[in-house]
């Protein structure tokens, strides 16, 4: 990019006022360092959730998004990182979005060790790709992304970033547990790694877990190590479904036998009483079918080789696992955890917020007591009540929270988005300590961080 | 192995009247019977389990619930005295090491089970609860707590929790950090805060991830919710001997690579062998440059099918012998080989280091050459028993303390393994830890700049670094610095002003 600072075009509502850029330092500082890289002018996909950008920066380097990040830092600039984009609506927008991190440009597999089960992969690698290449000798990263995200390109970084979690996180966990070391670059330009690449190892803090799931507030993620596992050959499907407490008491069955399930889903249609529930049963084929019959036996349902269409598939998404359906724009996603006892109580309380708020409410998740909920509606009051009736299911935090994901901006203004927060004082100081001058996505996170 | 005196300086004047006064506040609060002055009880304290560091403690404070860990904690932080918490203290790397002029928290009295939630598979523990306790408490409700480090009969979960302990079957099951979905601390500042709970997932950063394996360094947790696992339906174990330990890496190799994930896979060598039957007489086959022990478990349907798959692997590799567990005694007696043979290895070498370091697992024979190549060079002999499902080496480094020079040349080795491991893109500790005996070899595997961001994030919790000093961090420095790009020594220490725990 070449002459003078862009005026970006949107309202000077910053805390410190109007934030300008120096353009061509940036573009120096980036191709300077890494002449791969790209820094242009925002087109009208570069905001992050409603927040435009004054420029996009993509380099195609780690040299280059240490030496782009400390030229925006030292410029006052606020930054966001972005993947292919596709959950940037997710958590709260930024407060500024002044340079948009495109890490797009770090697409590479850096090394898939297939005997070791081990993958690195720079952040910008979309994970289909990487499901691609180690699937070709058997193996996966067991990640389960939505397959909306995962069909949209959704990248190794922003997986992390987002703290992904699916069906599968019963027996292999969430994501969190699969990352074995992150590489990142901070606000002011410091590139540094933690963890490693091998499955055990205890050495220095286990950085690569505080930035799962941080949204890009404390660094920019660009290299990451996964543990992956074997595909197992043979999988069944068991589907049933039945009134409310019923399904929450079979799906809970089902964990606590010996049938080590890999899955147990539960799907709640908006303004059902009914609910189904699904279980994922992988290994030998000669060992799936027993396992399948015991767990149809337990459930009362029926043995399938393929998932239930909505296996995997966020709430707020058509089912198609596509597209996004019309008018999703106005639908608030939200995460609900609950102890494995605590989600029938869950699914009761999302029918009971329909009558009382008049919204739909559908959830779907693991029995583990993750679960994601999609509530209809267009009116912020009747969306924050069903968020506060959601919350209210748990005794306290420990027993489970709810936390907004993604919602149009007047309901956000209408409802503690976060909730309850244990150790937020602390979180603010990590924020203080890694990001001083709050450059990365400030406003985004837990209580404003 | 020889005692190695604490290099910590001596204190100065003022650091011991902020102990005194720590020590005075403590008492009058406490009682003189939970703040332990006594020089001899308090010597009872100047290890864990690796006894070659040595510090006594500045005075000992016996913890019974969380408000004793914080008015502790509180007293420390308003006169800036160090403090070091303690479990059962079998820690293998000074985890635990007492600071001379500190306060020794010792959890090891806060050991009550306060909830089994069976049903949501949750357990509420204190931090002394012992890990093997926990497991006989959950298993009449059809559960265990899935991390089983070596010493789990004596270990405690505060201790697991603070060095991420794993285990034999943590190659299936994951690692303590995958176990733990709640945490009450004692902020460095004395603050108590409750982070998760028995749901999963709580919102904000993943501070769980950040606390599980700081090894005390980020606060004193003083209380635990944990995952119980299920009890698997059919447990199956099987001993395969091979002439060399080639030929049982490459067994190893192919398990994994059929798609198996066994709940263990443990490899002994020759010299291991020798010194387990030596103490044990477990029975093993003779002529075995190397045996495997291999366990799965899980659904009956399932462990049938894999395990006919395992020893169809270990016969293709070239092992010349298979014994399989008919029942729990023959099992028992296969893992006592195992789980014997550190000890045993007292009986043919009268000092030894165990080292512990990670490889990938495909770099097995190589490394295993490598390091026997090591011993020879230096005439030392080194026994390896060790978890080969997931890399992690216990190389058993034998010595006679008594002959000129043994010392170094063992330490000399042990080093040299480490060296090896970071070179295959390994780690310096899978489960004992850096404490105080790694600290130094930190920069041989991670940049300044790695550590200067770790050592941030430890600053966010504690800002005076009063918590645990002197472990993890090689060089720590204060912190007021801000993160970033290292420049030189610390002003205040190269001037001489400050000298930075």
């Amino acid at each position: 990019m070449r002459d003078g600072s862009a005026d970006g075009g949107r309202a000077g509502d910053a805390p410190a006022g109007k934030a300008t850029v120096d353009l061509d330092r940036l573009a120096s500082a980036l191709t300077g360092q890494d002449p791969a890289g790209e820094l242009t002018r925002p087109g009208p996909g570069d905001a992050v959730d409603g927040v435009p950008a004054l420029a996009v920066a993509r380099p195609a380097s780690v040299a280059g998004v240490s030496a782009v990040l400390a030229e925006a830092t030292s410029q006052g600039l606020a930054t966001v990182a972005r993947g292919a984009g596709t959950a940037l609506d997710w958590a709260a927008p930024p407060e500024r979005a002044d340079l948009i991190l495109d890490v797009t440009g770090l697409g590479r597999l850096v090394e898939h060790g297939a005997g070791d089960l081990v993958a690195v992969a720079e952040a910008g690698l979309p994970v289909v790709e990487l499901l691609e290449t180690v699937g070709r000798v058997g193996q996966e990263l067991v990640a389960d992304l939505p397959p909306r995200r995962l069909g949209g390109g959704a990248t190794v970084g922003g997986a992390l970033a987002t703290g992904v979690s699916g069906p599968r996180r019963l027996q292999r966990g969430a994501l969190r547990d699969l990352v074995l070391g992150a590489t990142v670059v901070l606000a002011d330009g410091t590139v540094a790694s933690s963890g490693g690449k091998v499955v055990k190892n205890v050495a220095g803090y286990d950085l690569a877990k505080l930035m799962t799931g941080s949204y890009g507030t404390l660094g920019v993620i660009v290299r990451a190590a996964f543990r992956l596992h074997p595909v197992r050959p043979a999988r069944r499907w068991v589907v049933a479904t039945g009134p409310l407490p019923d399904v929450a008491g079979r799906a809970r069955e089902v964990v606590a036998s010996q049938l080590a399930p890999a899955a147990v889903e539960i799907d709640r249609p908006a303004w059902s009483r009914e609910a189904g529930v699904a279980v994922l049963l992988e290994g030998q084929e000669a060992a799936v079918v027993p396992r399948a019959r015991e767990a149809a036996a337990l459930t009362g349902g029926e043995i399938r080789t393929v998932p239930p269409a909505w296996w995997g598939v966020l709430p707020d998404d058509d089912g198609a696992g596509a597209v996004p359906s019309a008018g999703a724009d106005r639908t608030v996603l939200a995460k609900a955890t609950a102890t494995l006892t605590g989600v029938g109580g869950l699914l009761a309380a999302a029918r009971a917020a329909e009558d009382t708020r008049g919204a739909g409410v559908a959830v779907r998740g693991s029995a583990a007591g993750v679960l994601y909920v999609a509530i209809g509606g267009r009116d912020p009051a009747a969306v924050a009540g069903v968020v506060r009736e959601l919350r209210a299911v748990a005794p306290s935090p420990r027993d489970g929270t709810v936390t907004v994901l993604r919602a149009p901006r007047d309901v956000r203004e209408a409802v503690d988005a976060w909730g309850p927060v244990g150790g937020l004082d602390l979180m603010r100081a990590v924020k203080r300590r890694l990001d001083p001058g709050r450059n990365l996505a400030p406003g985004r996170f837990v209580g404003g961080i | 192995m020889p005692g190695r005196t604490s290099d910590q300086a001596p204190a100065a004047p003022a650091a011991g009247a902020a102990l005194a006064a720590v020590t005075a506040g403590l008492t009058a609060v406490l009682g003189g019977d939970r703040v332990v002055t006594d020089h001899a009880r308090r010597r009872t304290y100047e290890c864990d389990g690796l006894a070659a560091y040595r510090v006594v403690p500045g005075v000992v404070v016996l913890a019974r619930d969380a408000a004793d860990v914080a008015a502790t904690v509180r007293a420390c932080a308003a006169h800036g005295v160090p403090f070091v918490a303690r479990g059962s203290g079998t820690g293998l790397s000074g985890g635990a090491l007492p600071h001379s002029e500190g306060v020794l928290v010792v959890m090891s009295q806060m050991r009550d089970i306060r909830e089994i939630d069976a049903d949501a598979q949750r357990a509420v523990v204190d931090p002394g609860v012992i890990n093997l306790q926990l497991t006989a408490a959950t298993s009449p409700d059809g559960h265990y707590f899935a991390p089983d480090p070596s010493s789990q009969s004596v270990c405690s979960i505060g201790g697991n929790v603070a060095e991420n302990s794993g285990g034999a079957h943590c190659l299936k099951y994951g690692f303590t950090t995958n176990h733990v979905t709640g945490l009450d601390l004692v902020t460095p500042a004395g603050e108590q805060v409750e982070i998760g709970g028995k749901a999963p997932d709580p919102p904000g950063y993943d501070l769980l991830g950040a606390l599980v394996g700081s090894e005390g360094t980020l606060g004193v947790v003083t209380s635990a919710t944990v995952r119980l696992t299920r009890l698997p339906q059919e447990v199956r174990t099987l001993l395969a001997a091979f002439r060399t330990i080639d030929d049982a890496g490459a067994a190893t190799s192919a398990i994994i690579a059929a798609g198996v994930i066994p709940a263990a896979i443990e490899m002994m060598d020759a010299l291991s062998i020798e010194a387990a039957e030596e103490a044990v007489h477990c029975g093993y086959p003779d002529g075995a440059g190397a045996v495997l022990v291999v366990e799965l478990d899980g659904h009956s349907a399932d462990v049938a099918g894999e395990f006919d798959d395992v020893v169809r692997l270990c016969e293709a590799s070239g092992a010349f012998e298979v014994r399989v567990a008919a029942d729990d005694a023959e099992r028992a007696l296969i893992w006592k080989g195992r789980k014997s043979a550190f000890a045993a290895v007292g009986r043919i070498s009268p000092d030894y280091i165990v080292q512990d370091g990670v490889i990938p697992r495909t770099a097995l024979p190589q490394v295993l050459r490598r390091i026997t190549e090591l011993g020879d060079a230096a005439g030392v002999r080194v026994a390896n028993v060790f978890h080969a499902g997931d890399g992690n080496l216990h190389p058993l480094v034998l010595f006679d303390g008594s002959q000129d020079g043994a010392v170094e040349r063992a330490e000399g080795v042990a080093g040299g393994i480490l060296d090896l491991c970071l070179e295959h893109g390994g780690s310096i500790t899978g489960e004992h830890g850096v404490g105080a005996d790694k600290a130094k070899h930190m920069p041989r595997m991670f940049t300044a700049d790695d550590l200067a961001v770790m050592q941030a994030v430890r600053c966010a919790f504690d800002p005076e670094t009063l918590a645990n000093p002197g472990k993890i961090f090689p060089t720590p420095r204060l912190c007021g610095e801000r993160p970033g790009r290292r420049q030189g020594e610390h002003p205040l220490s190269e001037a001489g002003v400050a000298e930075v725990f």
